[in-house]
């Protein structure tokens, strides 16, 4: 009996620690919640399995003592039972009233997570982010501020972000796990939902979320990540202050800057943006705005953000995104054309 | 007639399964299609597990991978798992309710064979420029924006072998509903039957929306339509919802039939009727009726707003009721039994806490708003590989032991049978439980790679080991096959020597008009029943008398055979001046066929009295 | 009883459409079949609801309820109303086993069924040439072909099937062999009038409404 109990406690340890190590990364898992949404969510997961639990515990003890104590020892026939009707109410009735507990937290949820009234109303204070997902890389428009980024997204913390969301080619998903569940992205029609950024998880978290793409959308679905700074309220207005005050493209500030720039202006500012104002409609945005490139993490979403990657993405995009709309659209670049060109990007800063 | 002659030449073989209307042999037909569909699928499987083993993977291309994840899926949902389980259906139903036949003999080869021919046109995208890849549920605006005939394949394909699983469904309702031996009551009927009956009901109603969206679907990618170019005013959604009204009773189209198997596993090596039956079948019933209400649960992220979401978030949990209630019935099936633990047993057993995973992420999936976290990750991935892998693929092992000997007349190797087995199981849950937490840590469904630094590549290389157990279990059952069709040792009727329904009562296997005489079906488990009062076989519910039996005819595989030509046109529409004419002449083959076959009169022929007489003076051969 | 054994009409079964069990089972599966028909009408008919009047350009291109005019419509409806009566007269003559009638009824019935598919055609290429509303312009006029046009399809099919079995039955007369398949083939054209009834209303009257 000791030596069972003594086992006992072993494999709790162990499940405990596996539970402790097995929550992911904190800027991604949805088991490392780290704000409203997430939080609710990360509730709603954690009933519904203690209770799933408990049904498995019992089927566990039946079907073990089955095991045990019904295996085919002589040749006998045993009694043909047709059934009992107690036993049979007990397992139609249980289960309904556990199901009950799961669905009225969940329908309250439901409701809450799909209330937007804020954003439609006029002049509202609230934060609304108009997300515009592109065959992998994603566009992010402050209308109320008049801004547009693209790849990173930035928010605010401790308050409601609204968000927009349409696809402008093929569906796609939008989801940042650590914060919330996700939304598609329609080609049909906008989504509306809410999300929160906790400030103090987010600083665990390196204040630097992982965004994902999560509905598959062609041969580099996978690659189609985003990132989501979080910064207080205060940062992120200067932060909106500092990307208004771009009004024209950044003067470079080196010699090879300059030559970057005009390589870019020949090559590259046919899709791509340097000022963040949002003139155009959404659908004539045909690629990432690089007002803030430098401020970046990633460079197209996935690689680390120095020039040698940059130069590589540049040099031959197809290898990095399959199925990208950036390939062939420029003309093949020298290896010091590149170096110009990532000197020019690399400087397009808007913070300090 | 054919099946008397013993010793056959190869050409001649062939050609009596061409023309087969036998119900028996095109369950052969449907287990060896099926068989060699679900190793193309498990490749794909095996291909999808390697490229994922370490992040940033160049095992294959991206593209290449979207192709094997839809074709992985397609192959193992409409062309393994269906037929497989139509190949059960076609050999054990029948028998189970005391028919000679199937109500359509005809049209039942004819399901075959468009489903075949189906098969083979979807895989034939492998070699004519490219697999469909916009994964099995083919979103419209994916689908609509992908390049290359891949996904014209998949329309095409699918609406062919679709028409056959359909033609099939309703096939096995007319039997059901009006070939049952004299005294076989629905509520006498064996679970199996019974679930063949509720699945056919939802093939009737469920496939017909798959065939509109695939109809839509081909005609704008190739007639130029524009029910899903929004710039023209159409919209992806509609797409959505036709796919999932078909895609979620599609799942109890496959589990049903699953658990059918388990019950009859259960009930036979316990040596106990199944614990409450009546309720067994209520619970069947309302979980095909229930599989309608709840396809928007697959959508709950498209945006279709709180009051949808909540409504079909209840009525989804609502379907883990009837499920429990089956759950718990098996196990009280087993109380107080004899329990004995053969191959097939071993199956059934592992059966129930593999699938009480898949029921219970069910429910967390059906909470709408959790949902938002799990839907399109890995999650999910587990989630339905728990349902499928260990509901329905479990019951295809269990059934292929189980009915073996029945079908071939020669029992598989229990020991290996075993091995399978526990390689399988082995293989089966440390492929797919880790999968649960990689969704949760973020990992999205459908990715050709990742990049490391996630925390995903451990369990990632777990789950690609696991894999390779569940290949190794595949190759023992192989191995076992092919062993045992060597060996060749010929069983008795009743070989479990448990068996409890009526097609224990017939030789394995059984002789091509079925029974002599129509048994007389005394209660549930009719066989059980005589043995128990010491009789060797069923009472006759007739005289001994002439029997009516349908001719074969080569018709149904032409008329397959003309949609497969008609469907080559259709791909190559716009593209080759020929294709019209191609459409044409194929569709003229098929109507041809059609118009040979109502104006040609088939009276079918009759085995007479005398012969029968014979035949017992020499013992049943087949 | 033999399927095509000589009858008479003494001899003639009350319920000649399932006398054989081959007979009765053809009886149901087509009613199951005629099920699924339902489904799949049904999904048409909602994909037609979703992108009624969904073009893109709208002011320019014509909407339903510029398109559809109450007279064609109404007169097409009575036609194949009024062929589901002769049906029904024709099946009634086959249970009294009078093949020279039910052929008779049944000629009418195609006849009806012919000029309900000319006035179709009429109306299409009307569509076409004056509204320039096409299967391609937009994804209401996808929608409106397909659901109007899969219906004509299984009129044309109808009217082959039924046109088929008179000539091969023209000299052999009723026997319990081929009853089966008149009842059949009229049940079938039963429906596709039941199915225009709802493409009556719900595609021509509400679409007239607005």
């Amino acid at each position: 009996m000791k030596r069972l109990a003594k086992w006992r406690l072993i494999s709790i340890f162990a499940i405990l620690t596996l539970i402790l190590s097995g929550c992911g990364e904190p800027f991604l898992s949805a088991l490392k919640p780290a704000g409203e949404v997430a939080d609710m969510q990360y509730d709603l997961m954690k009933l519904s399995t203690f209770i799933m639990v408990g049904v498995i515990l019992v089927v566990v003890i039946i079907f073990v003592t089955v095991f045990i104590r019904f295996r085919r020892k002589d040749d006998t026939i045993p009694k043909q039972v047709e059934g009992s009707h107690k036993l049979e109410i007990i397992w139609t009735v249980i289960p309904i009233l556990l199901l009950l507990i799961l669905a009225v937290p969940t329908v309250a949820a439901t409701f809450k997570l799909a209330d937007v009234d804020q954003m439609d109303k006029k002049n509202t204070k609230a934060l609304v982010i108009n997300v515009r997902s592109h065959l992998y890389w994603w566009d992010f428009e402050y209308p109320n501020q008049k801004i547009v980024t693209s790849q990173e997204l930035v928010v605010p913390t401790d308050e409601k972000v609204y968000f927009n969301l349409k696809s402008l080619d093929v569906k796609h998903s939008f989801w940042i796990p650590a914060v919330g569940g996700k939304m598609d992205t329609n080609t049909d029609n906008e989504n509306k939902f809410w999300l929160e950024f906790d400030a103090k998880r987010a600083n665990e978290a390196g204040n630097l979320f992982y965004g994902k793409c999560a509905e598959l959308c062609g041969p580099s679905h996978a690659l189609m990540d985003f990132k989501v700074k979080a910064m207080s309220r205060d940062d992120f207005d200067t932060w909106v202050k500092s990307m208004q005050n771009v009004k024209e493209a950044q003067k470079a500030n080196t010699d090879l800057a300059a030559e970057g720039q005009e390589i870019f202006n020949n090559s590259c500012i046919g899709c791509h943006a340097v000022t963040p104002s949002n003139q155009m409609p959404d659908t004539a945005r045909q690629a990432p705005n690089l007002t803030n490139f430098g401020d970046r993490s990633r460079v197209a979403g996935i690689l680390d953000h120095n020039k040698e990657e940059l130069k590589n993405w540049i040099r031959d995009p197809e290898k990095y995104k399959p199925g990208n709309m950036m390939t062939n659209k420029y003309p093949e670049m020298s290896e010091d054309q590149l170096d110009a060109l990532a000197e020019y990007l690399m400087g397009l800063k808007v913070q300090q | 007639m054919s099946t008397y002659a013993q010793k056959k030449g190869f050409g001649a073989t062939v050609w009596d399964f061409l023309t087969t209307v036998d119900h028996k042999k095109i369950a052969i037909l449907y287990l060896l299609a099926g068989g060699i569909f679900f190793v193309v699928g498990g490749l794909e499987a095996v291909f999808i597990r390697i490229q994922l083993a370490v992040p940033n993977n160049d095992f294959v291309s991206a593209g290449a991978f979207n192709e094997i994840i839809t074709m992985h899926g397609t192959t193992m949902i409409f062309l393994a798992a269906m037929p497989i389980l139509f190949g059960f259906m076609n050999a054990v139903m029948p028998l189970q309710i005391g028919a000679r036949d199937v109500a359509f003999p005809f049209l039942n080869a004819l399901g075959f064979w468009l489903f075949f021919f189906g098969g083979v046109f979807l895989n034939l995208s492998w070699f004519l420029g490219g697999a469909p890849d916009a994964g099995w549920t083919s979103y419209a605006s994916l689908a609509i924006h992908s390049k290359g005939h891949g996904i014209d394949f998949y329309v095409l394909g699918l609406q062919i072998s679709g028409l056959g699983t359909l033609i099939g469904g309703i096939n096995f309702l007319a039997t059901i509903i009006n070939m049952r031996a004299p005294g076989m009551t629905y509520m006498r009927m064996p679970l199996f039957t019974w679930t063949t009956f509720v699945a056919s009901a939802l093939i009737l109603f469920a496939f017909p929306p798959l065939t509109v969206g695939l109809v839509l679907m081909m005609f704008d990618r190739m007639f130029g339509s524009n029910f899903f170019v929004v710039a023209n005013g159409g919209n992806t959604v509609i797409w959505e919802h036709l796919f999932w009204i078909f895609g979620h009773p599609e799942v109890y189209i496959l589990v049903l039939p699953a658990f059918g198997i388990f019950s009859e596993i259960f009930s036979t090596f316990s040596r106990k009727r199944l614990f409450g039956y009546s309720s067994m079948v209520f619970a069947t019933v309302l979980i095909g009726f229930l599989g309608f209400m709840v396809w928007a649960h697959h959508m709950f992220t498209t945006g279709l707003g709180p009051v949808a979401n909540a409504i079909f978030a209840v009525a989804t949990m609502a379907i883990g009721v009837p499920t429990g209630i089956k759950i718990f019935n098996w196990l009280f099936t087993m109380w107080g039994g004899s329990v004995k633990f053969t191959a097939p047993m071993h199956w059934a057993f592992a059966f129930i806490p593999s699938f009480i995973m898949g029921g219970v992420t069910g429910v967390m999936l059906a909470a709408a708003a959790a949902d938002y976290q799990y839907h399109d990750t890995y999650f999910v991935v587990a989630h339905f590989h728990y349902v499928i892998v260990g509901g329905v693929v479990f019951s295809i092992f269990a059934g292929t032991t189980y009915w073996w000997p029945k079908i071939f007349g020669t029992m598989l190797n229990e020991t290996l049978g075993k091995i399978t087995f526990w390689l399988f199981f082995i293989g089966f849950h440390m492929t797919f439980f880790i999968q649960h937490f990689l969704g949760l840590w973020g990992m999205p469904r459908r990715v050709f790679t990742y990049l490391p630094g996630q925390g995903f590549d451990t369990a990632n290389m777990i789950s690609s080991i696991g894999a390779l157990f569940m290949s190794l279990g595949v190759i023992a059952l192989l191995i076992n096959v092919v062993v045992t069709s060597v060996k060749n040792v010929k069983v008795g009727d009743d070989p479990w020597g448990d068996g409890r329904t009526l097609e224990w009562s017939i030789s394995s296997p059984p002789p091509f008009y079925n029974f002599k005489q129509l048994p007389l079906v005394r209660g549930l488990d009719a066989f059980w029943i005589e043995k128990m009062e010491g009789k060797k076989g069923m009472i006759p519910a007739e005289p001994l008398g002439d029997i009516h039996m349908p001719n074969a005819s080569f018709l149904p595989f032409i008329m397959a055979m003309g949609l497969f030509i008609a469907a080559f046109g259709a791909l190559y529409h716009g593209e080759h001046s020929w294709s019209i004419l191609v459409i044409i002449i194929g569709l003229l083959v098929t109507f041809g066929a059609m118009f040979v076959r109502s104006v040609k009169d088939d009276h079918g022929f009759h085995i007479h009295k005398e012969e029968l007489m014979d035949d017992n003076d020499k013992g049943v051969k087949a | 009883m033999h399927a095509e054994e000589k009858l008479t009409y003494e001899t003639w079964p009350a319920e000649p459409e399932k006398s054989t069990l081959e007979a009765k089972n053809k009886f149901l599966g087509f009613w199951l079949f005629l099920g699924g028909e339902t489904v799949l009408f049904a999904s048409l008919f909602a994909t037609y609801l979703a992108l009624k009047d969904k073009v893109p350009n709208p002011g320019e291109a014509a909407l339903a309820k510029d398109l559809f005019e109450l007279p064609l419509t109404f007169v097409a409806t009575m036609l194949l109303l009024t062929s589901s009566l002769t049906s029904v007269y024709a099946m009634y003559q086959m249970k009294n086993f009078q093949f020279k009638k039910m052929m008779l009824w049944l000629g009418i019935t195609v006849l009806l069924g012919l000029g309900f598919l000319g006035l179709e055609v009429y109306e299409f290429n009307h569509y076409v040439h004056e509204y320039h509303h096409t299967f391609t312009s937009s994804a209401f006029g996808s929608a409106f072909y397909t659901l109007v046009g899969f219906h004509g399809g299984h009129v044309t099919f109808g009217l082959a099937w039924i046109l088929t079995l008179m000539i091969r039955n023209a000299k052999r007369g009723l026997n319990l062999y081929n009853a089966p398949k008149f009842y059949v083939a009229s049940l079938y054209w039963h429906f596709i009038d039941v199915v225009w009834v709802f493409i009556f209303t719900v595609v021509y009257l509400m679409g007239m409404v607005g």
